[in-house]
């Protein structure tokens, strides 16, 4: 694996099958009485928000404390940190606290990327979440509770309906869960899929009754309503007749196809109670999975000797 | 005042030949010719300087009808005196000094006091440009007449950084204008089609989650101004041309006879959207680095001679309004020192334009539009000694540290580009001596 | 070769008596390997005794990795699989089982990946080769073969299971 994780895109096939992999192992300690591995011990974990989530704060919190991480959370909620130049002197103490990876969840898109090239740190930097850009963990999350359920992604079709234009979920998916060999569908209204995404490599559809029969996948992404005041689409209600999952559509779903939402969910939008709390739901589940998900990242990032990433198959350490 | 006779040098790319400088004006141009030639005022000097202009292109100081020298308001990030320098550096004798400074040039006072500047420091000479509208607030018409009336005598009104949209508004301005043969220099972005935009609308902004600037938000606007200076029989000028469908409106309008003309700076000509990839802010501008195909369209246009000039929108920022991430970052960067290598690159290299389209693009041009009498006028004996000596067969990489601007925001640092400014003279005066400030 | 298929089939046999004789029967036993070739080892190991017994011995793996002493002296590495069968080990005696001991850092490391999963009754070891160079006051409880060998050798365990052969051999100093 490379040493900062920024995009979907810098992991090949072999990196997110490890990732999966070890989440697979790691996934088990929440099953365990004491559930804290060694792993980190001594390493510095900062959560860098400069946008209020708790949920992914959590998150990487609590994955980073079983792999026994200090963790320094840093949020910008309440504090004067929101403007650009702040940024950098964050990072610089951050840097001068010895902060050995940072997990940055930005509002400006790439600024995880400026974080990890522009010399300000040496830590490694974890993309939590950036602008409309991307999420990755939250797409090896989602591909790894597919995989829970589905088994290899080859072939598998996976619909990501909703406001793909805004959404960093969409394009972290779309990218990780083509280089798992799944086919990608996203279906939304033609104001929110982004300028140019006939480059994506993914199908696209308007039409959500024709993708869902076919779907093994059907990932739905929150919609905010306040995008009807800017004319994405133009009422909440319409939105949902069209493009929203309720009991009907969901009855068209073949049996096995499960359904996720990367959260938080408005319920009544783009998914009905009904639906978010049925059996093929895997909701709630997303979030156990993040969990070891990202304790696989953090190891695998910083568990190695500083300055070397990748893994090492050699045995020979009896 | 000293002289100096330039041997050997090739005007406009043409056979080598001698130039003499002197009292201000070109002196003498021939083989052999020497400081004794046409000495006819006891006044005049007969020694003076030599230089060894072998190998080197005599070009007609340039003009840049697109500048911002920050002064006043953030000398921080330039001021008029060092931006001069930077100019004069890059080959200038003329630069128009965009109106959005703080306060804004849009009273004669502002402009005046620009003017006055330009002429202390000496390095070249400043044209301040007057806002259209009042605070640029895109209101209320500025008073456009006071500012052309006044020592500054302005004649290119612009509310560069912003578009003045309202259509009305645009109108009355190009009509205006009439009564004192101003232009309108047009900074075309759709406001509505551009909020929060951070780079060009494509396929990259769309996978890097930056808010597209679409082109049609810049074509849309030029579109309607054509109409609109055609209709009131005004002129028009583009700024920063920057896509395809832009140039051939343009080509469009020149082809119907309306009185438009346009420009493009030296970033859209070289440089292209990819380069956000980096996240670097320091690639960050407006309007946004496009396409390969609209800087193959911007070369073609500047070739035929539908875009007449080449301005730089030198656009200096402090650092730390770059070394932040992309969206807070602000838009522009350098570009006086490095716009004639540009061109060479661009333009000059690949034989779609001569050192003669040269002179026309970066200095006869912009000086007929900005009505300014005395740049931009071919060497000639009895013209102003406003001369620019420039080596093509060097390459040079670009240092951003050893710049003269106060800022450091050139996107070329570290990046080779062809030719160096050897010599630049205004009125006979060298303000630049073998590449170094005098 | 040091070792051949029926070598290592006797030294297994042998070891599954010794454990059973040691723990007066298989009532409380677990048995967890330590990945890679300790868990096909430690199944055979649980067949033999069932064999002998007439009842399911529990065996499961118990990965090391992030137990290591040594891990970050190196590149991140891979996790192996980490079993623990479901009546767990605690008040069990478990018996760990690795293919080579060594060191003995790996057994300190399983000892301490042990720690973290309950609280067995006791713990002993069962290796199929001993090759000496204890950097730890480790002992195995039951050994295959003793086997000496200088530092610079290469002791090397293929299985069945994961190699497609039994054997065990000995190789030069690595290149």
């Amino acid at each position: 694996m490379k040493r900062h994780l920024l995009s979907a895109a810098d992991l090949t096939r072999d990196d997110a099958e490890l990732v999966l992999r070890t989440a697979e192992e790691l996934r088990s300690l929440a099953d365990r009485p004491i559930k804290k591995l060694p792993a980190l011990r001594g390493r510095t974990v900062v959560n860098l928000f400069f946008e209020d989530s708790t949920r992914t704060r959590i998150s990487f919190e609590a994955a980073a404390k079983r792999l026994s991480a200090d963790v320094i959370n840093f949020s910008a909620k309440g504090s004067s940190l929101s403007k650009g130049e702040s940024l950098k002197d964050t990072a610089l103490t951050l840097e001068a606290m010895g902060a050995d990876a940072v997990v940055v969840r930005h509002g400006a898109s790439g600024a995880p990327h400026r974080l990890a090239h522009s010399g300000w740190v040496r830590s490694s930097v974890v993309n939590a979440g950036d602008g409309t850009h991307e999420h990755p963990t939250q797409a090896l999350l989602d591909a790894f509770t597919m995989w829970r359920h589905l088994g290899a992604l080859d072939g598998r079709r996976v619909a990501i309906v909703g406001d793909v234009l805004h959404s960093r979920v969409a394009r972290s998916n779309a990218l990780l869960l083509q280089t798992l060999g799944a086919e990608v569908t996203l279906v939304a209204p033609p104001t929110l899929l982004p300028v140019g995404i006939d480059t994506w490599g993914v199908e696209t559809s308007y039409d959500l009754d024709a993708v869902l029969p076919k779907a093994d996948v059907v990932m739905m992404l929150r919609v905010q309503r306040e995008r009807m005041n800017a004319s994405f689409f133009p009422t909440a209600r319409e939105y949902s007749r069209r493009y929203g999952l309720d009991g009907k559509r969901m009855r068209m779903l073949q049996d096995h196809t499960i359904v996720m939402h990367p959260g938080p969910m408005v319920r009544g939008m783009e998914i009905t109670a009904d639906v978010a709390d049925s059996d093929r739901s895997v909701i709630v589940e997303q979030v156990t999975n993040g969990v070891a998900v990202r304790m696989a990242v953090l190891y695998l990032l910083l568990s190695g000797a500083e300055g070397v990433t990748g893994t090492d198959e050699s045995e020979n350490d009896a | 005042m000293s002289a100096y006779l330039v041997t050997n040098v090739s005007i406009l790319g043409g056979e080598p030949t001698d130039l003499l400088l002197r009292d201000g004006v070109v002196a003498a141009i021939g083989s052999g010719v020497g400081f004794e030639t046409g000495a006819s005022a006891p006044s005049s000097t007969t020694d003076g300087e030599v230089i060894d202009g072998t190998g080197l292109v005599a070009l007609p100081g340039l003009v840049d009808l697109h500048t911002h020298l920050r002064e006043p308001g953030r000398e921080d990030a330039e001021t008029v005196e060092s931006g001069t320098r930077a100019a004069a550096l890059g080959g200038f004798t003329a630069v128009h000094a965009m109106a959005n400074t703080e306060p804004v040039a849009d009273t004669a006072g502002v402009v005046e006091q620009v003017w006055r500047l330009g002429r202390e420091a000496g390095y070249c000479d400043v044209y301040p440009i007057g806002a259209v509208t009042v605070g640029l607030a895109g209101e209320q018409l500025a008073e456009l007449g006071a500012m052309a009336d006044s020592a500054a005598r302005v004649r290119v009104f612009s509310d560069d950084g912003k578009c003045v949209s309202d259509a009305v508004l645009m109108r009355r301005a190009l009509e205006y204008v009439k009564a004192f043969d101003g232009v309108i220099a047009q900074h075309a972005q759709e406001p509505r089609l551009t909020e929060g935009a951070q780079m060009n609308e494509g396929e990259l902004s769309g996978r890097l989650g930056l808010t597209g600037w679409p082109a049609v938000a810049e074509e849309a606007i030029i579109a309607r101004d054509c109409l609109l200076a055609a209709h009131v029989g005004s002129r028009l000028h583009v700024c920063h041309v920057s896509t395809a469908g832009s140039v051939e409106i343009v080509r469009d309008a020149k082809r119907k006879g309306w009185n438009v003309t346009a420009e493009a700076c030296p970033h859209h000509l070289l440089l292209t959207d990819d380069l956000a990839e980096t996240y670097d802010p320091i690639y960050k501008v407006n309007p946004p680095l496009r396409s390969r195909a609209d800087t193959e369209a911007l070369r073609a246009g500047l070739a035929d001679g539908t875009i007449d000039i080449v301005a730089t929108d030198h656009a200096p920022h402090p650092h730390e309004d770059k070394d932040c991430e992309w969206a807070a970052a602000a838009f522009g960067m350098l570009g006086l020192e490095t716009a004639l290598s540009i061109v060479q690159e661009t333009m000059v290299d690949p034989g779609l334009l001569d050192w003669a389209g040269v002179a026309e693009r970066m200095s006869y041009a912009p000086a007929r539009i900005g009505r300014v009498a005395d740049h931009g006028q071919p060497i000639e004996v009895g013209a102003p000694a406003n001369v620019v000596l420039y080596d093509p067969s060097v390459r040079r990489v670009v240092d951003a540290a050893s710049s003269a601007s106060l800022s450091r925001n050139t996107p070329y640092a570290g990046r080779e580009l062809p030719g160096r400014v050897v010599a630049t003279f205004l009125r006979g005066k060298a303000t630049v001596l073998d590449g170094r400030l005098t | 070769m040091v070792l051949d298929a029926r070598d290592i089939a006797r030294a297994l046999t042998r070891i599954s008596h010794e454990i059973l004789e040691r723990n007066k029967g298989a009532g409380d036993l677990v048995l967890l390997g330590i990945p890679r070739r300790g868990v096909p080892l430690a199944r055979r190991v649980a067949e033999r005794i069932s064999a002998v017994e007439g009842l399911e011995v529990p065996v499961g793996s118990l990965d090391v990795t992030m137990y290591r002493d040594d891990l970050r002296m190196k590149p991140a590495r891979a996790l192996l699989p980490t079993e623990i069968p479901p009546g767990g080990i605690d008040g069990r005696t478990v018996v760990l089982v690795d293919d080579v001991l060594f060191s003995g850092r790996t057994i300190r490391a399983a000892l301490d990946a042990l720690n973290d999963v309950g609280r067995p009754e006791a713990v002993r070891l069962a290796v199929l080769v001993d090759r000496g160079h204890r950097e730890l006051p480790i002992r195995a409880d039951f050994v295959g073969k003793n086997l000496p060998t200088s530092l610079v050798e290469r002791v090397s365990v293929r299985l069945a299971e994961t190699d497609e052969v039994d054997a065990v051999s000995i190789d030069g100093a690595p290149a």
